[in-house]
């Protein structure tokens, strides 16, 4: 990869980790509001069902935890064990966005 | 603390591969670092091989592993370093090459500030002739009190030896390197801006750091090219999002 594209996997990492430390606040005064008085499915699909809002917010959370973390996992594999190149790089990305695809998956499941 | 009658030396004798010899040295009052390596050389074996220059810390030669620690040896008194058990560790220098004995081989050190294009050069002067005006740098601007902050190292290495991520990555750049390139980033009269920039960048430069700030905390001359590298990522930040770059 050039520098110029390593340059921009670390923005990547900078911008998604502000938005994680945000997203995870939400996330957890979201988890706090919904275990209150009890947790239950119809109370939460009640909540999350065609609500855009809400979606919307973790299409950003899924996508910016999984390619932060590979972003970082690429960083630590490339230090303790020399794992460097392309084909090492393409992995990360597509490791990346399968965590993202989960996450997107499972938030789409209670929107839908 | 109480001070030993005599201080036992290991000493790293050898290349790549090689081992310790042990030397008893009579300790004296506000012996450094380098004097026990000298006595060692001139006392007791003269095939010794180690490097220093002034013995003032202003040459940056002297730089050894003092009990596992980086550090310039004509400035280290040995009271700083030795307990009362009156034991001395020394190896050459972490993270490069071994020449012999305590002399390690700056190549690859000094090769990177090339590489970080650690060089001046000036902007009404390409051919390298002398400017027809001094250039003004109001000494209170910011660019000016950024370069000034970094523009003391000695080229010890001392910070090079003490960061992981060389250990990690023998490309990466190091700390002095990336600190150099800080101050002439800073420095208003240097046209190389862009190309240096392009050099620091990416995995083997600035964006490699994770501030741990060893070199920061080992520096001798309490230079702190943590907050450099920090300069840089910052910089190259927004010139990239700006499309400035
Ligand atoms: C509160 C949210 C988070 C913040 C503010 C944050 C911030 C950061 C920062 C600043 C780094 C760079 C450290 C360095 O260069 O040394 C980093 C690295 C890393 N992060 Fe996060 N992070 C957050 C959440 C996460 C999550 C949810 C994951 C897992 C998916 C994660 C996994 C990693 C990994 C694996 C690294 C690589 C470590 C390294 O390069 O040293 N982080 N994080
Ligand atoms: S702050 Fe960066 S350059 Fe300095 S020792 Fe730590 S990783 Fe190395
Ligand atoms: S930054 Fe400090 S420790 Fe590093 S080479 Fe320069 S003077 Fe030595
Ligand atoms: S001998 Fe010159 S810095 Fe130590």
């Amino acid at each position: 990869m050039s520098t110029r594209g390593q340059t921009h996997l670390w923005m990547v990492q900078r911008v998604t980790a502000m938005i994680l430390a945000l997203a995870v606040l939400v996330h957890l005064v979201t988890i706090i509001g919904a275990v209150r008085g009890g947790l239950s499915a119809a109370e939460i699909l009640g909540r999350t069902h065609g609500n855009g809002a809400w979606f919307a917010f973790y299409v950003v959370f899924a996508l910016s935890a999984g390619l932060h973390g590979a972003i970082g996992l690429r960083n630590i594999a490339a230090e303790t064990i020399g794992l460097r190149g392309r084909g090492a790089d393409l992995a990360w990305l597509a490791i990346g966005l399968v965590t993202a695809g989960f996450g997107i998956r499972a938030a789409y499941g209670l929107f839908a | 603390m109480a001070e030993p009658a005599s201080l036992k030396v290991s000493v790293w004798r050898g290349g790549e591969q090689g081992d310790f010899a042990r030397y008893e040295v009579p300790a004296r009052a506000n012996q450094t670092v380098l004097d026990v390596v000298t006595h060692i050389q001139r006392e007791l074996d003269p095939s010794l091989a180690y490097r220093f220059a002034c013995r003032v810390g202003m040459c940056g030669s002297c730089a050894m592993t003092v009990n596992g620690r980086a550090r310039w040896t004509c400035r280290t008194h040995v009271r700083k370093v030795v307990g009362a058990d009156g034991e001395l560790e020394l190896r050459p220098l972490a993270n490069l090459p071994v020449i012999r004995d305590l002399a390690a081989d700056l190549t690859p050190f000094f090769d990177k500030w090339q590489r970080a294009q650690g060089r001046f050069q000036p902007k009404d002067a390409t051919d390298g002739a002398v400017p027809e005006e001094f250039a003004v740098v109001p000494p209170a601007s910011k660019a000016r009190r950024e370069a000034d902050a970094g523009i003391e190292c000695i080229g010890c290495a001392v910070c090079y030896a003490s960061c992981d991520v060389v250990t990690w990555n023998p490309d990466y750049l190091g700390p002095a390197a990336l600190n150099r390139a800080w101050t002439l980033v800073n420095d208003v009269r240097d046209a190389g801006h862009g190309e240096r920039l392009d050099a620091v960048a990416g995995d083997a430069g600035c964006h490699s750091c994770h501030s741990t700030q060893s070199c920061t905390e080992r520096c001798p001359k309490n230079l702190d090219p943590s907050s450099a590298i920090a300069g840089l990522k910052r910089r190259l930040f927004w010139d990239t999002l700006l499309g400035r770059r």
